[in-house]
């Protein structure tokens, strides 16, 4: 017998978190880790116990995004996810020391049960994941462990990313996951097909990065947080 | 303590294995901690007699604890080395024992420099044998 023991227990480390939010998107560089990380530090601001993990190892950037420094968790009976305004984080550049982590899938996969089972999250009304871009290791560990995840799905105006997107729709339909909705960033305005929200293209986004006060004053930030309620995020 | 959490991961997985097998009784688990994780046993058993309080059905269990070293497989020039020898400071050694997998970011193969190399063995926590009466 060589049995894993850490997949019996990610079920009651995420027992008191009463909602899981997987944002995905199958293209690299289409805004997900922004969008998870608006979307988490507008959770928190209306009240909400917040998580956010960045499940991107070899991206990991929502520490950037937050302007993360000094943070480490707390060993306290696994780790405790240090508080970043007001949000839980957990991210592998705690361990790395913002290097590079070249994993193969299986090192992926056994990096994030190592995590899942480990991260103390305690009480959160949400987790956001920022997913890694595709269908691989992460993507497929979330379905498997976190059962309860939901998935906003982001995509941009570009032909490429919505094709890859509805693949990507029609695999989660056939897995039975529920989609809370599409959101298109970069828009260039208007209404979007199929998209429960737009998110215009921000062009004051960038200096925004790193100061979360700065982040959530942006045109970006206002166009997610009216897309909060008809994700039925709110 | 953070060995807790892994404690109680095998002791909650062989419940749930005696509940399967039908077992009467829970008798013993065999664990093996690979060399790579650096497993405090002390803490570990420590947190092991805590947690069976919280779960009965391992109240009689005898948690047998072994060492296993580990050992790498370069996948660019298939060199196979142990852990002993290769150089890592306290901090990368602490990061590794929280997540394994990091040893790809702070370990390179000492033949050829890769950090595509595969743990063959002794990475972190197994269950290796539950043993109970039916």
């Amino acid at each position: 017998m060589n049995l894993d023991p850490r997949p019996s227990v990610i079920d009651e480390r995420l027992k008191n978190v009463r909602r899981i939010i997987a944002v995905t998107g199958w293209k690299g560089g289409i805004g997900k880790s922004v969008t998870a990380c608006a979307l988490a530090l507008l959770l928190a601001k209306k009240g909400y116990k917040t998580g956010l993990f960045d499940l991107d190892f070899a991206g990991a950037s929502d520490h950037l995004i937050l302007g993360a420094k000094g943070l480490f968790p707390k060993e306290e009976k696994g780790l405790e996810p240090p508080l970043l305004e007001g949000i839980k984080f957990m991210s592998v550049v705690f361990f790395s020391e913002n290097k590079a982590v070249p994993l193969r899938g299986a090192n992926v996969s056994d990096a994030i049960i190592e995590l899942l089972a480990i991260t103390q999250w305690g009480d959160l009304d949400f987790l956001v994941l920022d997913m890694p871009p595709g269908i691989n290791d992460a993507a497929l560990d979330v379905m498997r462990f976190a059962r309860k995840a939901e998935v906003l799905a982001v995509t941009t105006p570009s032909l490429i990313a919505r094709d890859v997107l509805a693949r990507s729709l029609e695999l989660y339909r056939g897995l039975k996951v529920p989609v809370l909705g599409v959101v298109e960033n970069m828009s260039e305005g208007g209404k979007a097909k199929g998209a429960a929200a737009v998110i215009r293209r921000d062009s004051g986004l960038e200096k925004a990065l790193g100061r979360p006060a700065a982040l959530l004053k942006t045109a970006f930030s206002a166009d997610l947080g009216r897309a909060l309620k008809p994700l039925g995020l709110s | 303590m953070h060995e807790w959490a892994l404690a109680e991961s095998v002791i909650k997985a062989a419940v749930e294995h005696a509940g399967n097998e039908k077992f009467k009784k829970l008798n013993e688990t065999g664990v093996v901690f690979g060399e790579l994780q650096a497993i405090d046993k002390e803490i570990f058993t420590f947190a092991l007699e805590e947690l069976r309080k919280q779960f009965p059905g391992a109240a009689a269990c005898k948690f047998k604890i072994t060492k296993q070293p580990a050992a790498f497989r370069c996948k660019a020039c298939s060199h196979e080395f142990p852990l002993k020898g290769l150089k890592k400071t306290k901090d990368e050694a602490e990061f590794i024992h929280f997540v394994p997998e990091m040893a790809h970011t702070f370990l390179k193969c000492p033949k050829c420099g890769s950090p595509d190399f595969e743990i063959a063995a002794g990475r972190g926590v197994s269950i290796s044998y539950i043993k109970g009466d039916k």
